[in-house]
């Protein structure tokens, strides 16, 4: 149902946006309010504040679907569901739950801010610094890379109380716009650009002490066990973002004609679509068995990357071949599917790199076959 | 400026049917007997002459056009400026005759100029190739020498600087080229044009157009031949296409509304244009596989210095093991090697250049550096001057030499 709900909305109330939104590099508050009006803003949250209550799968559900016709909305509803609703209800106290919950499910948008300047993979070298003053703490520091944030209401940011600590004074605070959050830049990108990518300065931001969220010091951990989760969602954006971009070429060939027979009737075409079709298929299944998994308490972190690291790829081999199907076409940006190309490149990049993803399939090989 | 050398020294010159079909994409001829050229050569070793223009290119590459590439990127316009200074450094006349304005220069100085401003940027790059391998060699193959006085320095000279077009595909007819329906009719001694070109490289600012039209459909491609046209005889631009890649290079729809063509402006004869097209885009090819391979130099040049840079847990980047097996993977040697097929180049300029984007991280998804648009612009080497598809088709059925290499007829 989840599925059905959120397929019509992209299509009715997405689809007419895209390249606007795309072309201007903005997203247009009509489809964030329309996201909040379908309950598609706390797909997980308790009902009791707001939520759907749902699982897991059906969050990465609603991010594939989205993705078939918008990445950059897709990735919006990703990173405000699968990170920011899901760091308050797994570390957040009961206040914090039912303050904030509410306000992310109805209509205030979330963003997650962890990248810096000189920390993207190398994530808890950040040195975005959180002095404490008196019971409250005063933010200084730069983020980098923040998804969202130029829409946004509410911030999760990760600064650290205790530098000298390394890492173990990493902690995860939660503030508002008005709190004195500025954005520094905002992004030209090479794709996804309605999703606003900036920079965030915060210059002596006052927090109070209620405000941190699971404790102090506790920074680190939130984020790796959040991250780990994330990165599935970004495996269903890639997912559907491939779906949508074969969707979208196949049917091409078999009207476009050419040599007296429609294109797609080559046998060399049909077995590229043979190919990527199965590709799609074999991510789709790796993407909602790691969900299943984390559904059902089993260890999936391992699952995850492998699911994040091939979605990425496949999302860009299926995307680059629906452009080349639809020859001369697909090169302009009118028919839509060069869009879904150009989107897919973020997919080995954010959310940990393709590099990164691979070392932790690769410390979990080591760690099961070595004595 | 090299033209002027190159006056003083013609044992450097050497025309394209002087060497046998197993020419190589660079021979050592410096100081060597005809019987020497023969020899197959270095890819690594090239003439003076071929130094000097690629040193030529570079310079204007990196001084006129690099400061203006994000712009015209953005703006999906050329600047006229960079046509121009184009011209003016001698680019666009390669292998024309000295007596046509032209650098009477190889083919193989035209693929490295082609390289060495796709390095720089491939929508200037393409602007190059189409106008010195698809225009000025029908011209120079083709045209009699009435048609080569008239028009080849008008196509050369700074002077008159005029940019030339290739106009074959339709909205119907892309890799069924010949399936085209451009019509000529025969009116008296002229004819009269009536149809619609898409897809037409250089078109928004070209002034000389070669236009493949049929002037007698019941014969099939038999009827196909080459006109050549000028804009004011009433070529209209109907459409701008907006694209994913090589932006500022223009690509148009072109009408021709009973446009009249004198017959003096036929090229090769009548029914001659099935021939001229097959033998010229073979050879057009190359040039796009020469754009490829410049580009993915450019960006591998641009990405991997910025790794040595950037550090992350306590390293630069560049120097963990995984990236460095990457960059092997996808290194210059590799490249070079690739380069001789248009089918292969483009493969690798696309790959070189998104593993670029990922060697930068965050930083190569935005446009500011200028990596991704390379990514951007490979895409268009496996579609234009013959699919992808269409290269695998072919190579595969016939004889793979003559579809790859250069061959003199």
């Amino acid at each position: 149902m989840i599925r059905e709900t959120v397929r019509r909305f992209a299509t009715e109330v997405v689809q007419p946006k895209v390249r606007e939104m795309d072309e201007k590099e903005q997203m247009d508050p009509s489809i964030i309010q329309g996201l909040f009006e379908q309950g598609l803003m706390g797909i997980e949250t308790p009902s009791e504040f707001g939520g759907s209550e749902s699982s897991f799968t059906a969050a990465i559900i609603a991010i594939e679907e989205l993705a078939k016709v918008d990445p950059s909305v897709s990735v919006m509803c990703d990173v405000h569901n699968t990170l920011v609703n899901t760091v308050l209800r797994s570390y957040g106290t009961e206040e914090q739950k039912a303050k904030w919950l509410p306000l992310l499910s109805s209509e205030k948008l979330g963003s997650f801010c962890l990248s810096e300047p000189a920390s993207g993979s190398d994530a808890f070298a950040l040195q975005t610094k959180a002095q404490k003053v008196g019971d409250d703490y005063v933010l200084n520091g730069t983020k980098m890379w923040i998804t969202n944030s130029y829409e946004a209401d509410v911030f999760l940011i990760f600064a650290n109380i205790d530098p000298s600590k390394g890492y173990k004074g990493i902690t995860c605070f939660i503030a508002t716009k008005d709190m004195g959050i500025e954005i520094a830049k905002k992004e030209q990108k090479l794709g996804i650009r309605a999703s606003s990518t900036c920079t965030l300065n915060f210059d002596g931001v006052k927090i109070p002490k209620e405000n941190v969220i699971g404790g102090e010091g506790k920074g680190y951990k939130i984020a790796i066990e959040i991250l780990n989760e994330g990165r599935i969602g970004i495996a269903a954006q890639m997912i559907g973002l491939a779906q949508g971009a074969f969707s979208l070429s196949v049917p091409y060939t078999y009207t476009r004609t050419q040599f007296g027979q429609p294109i797609g009737n080559f046998q060399g075409m049909a077995f590229q679509f043979a190919e990527a079709a199965t590709e799609i298929e074999a991510a789709r299944l790796l993407t909602y068995n790691a969900a299943r998994r984390k559904d059902n308490g089993l260890p999936f972190v391992k699952e995850a990357a492998m699911a994040k690291w091939y979605s990425s790829q496949v999302a860009q081999s299926v995307t680059g071949k629906a452009i080349e199907w639809m020859g001369g076409l697909g090169f302009t940006r009118e028919t839509g599917v060069e869009k879904f190309w150009r989107d897919s490149k973020i997919g080995a990049i954010y959310e940990g790199t393709s590099n990164i993803q691979l070392q932790t399939i690769a410390r979990f090989i080591q760690k099961e076959h070595s004595q």
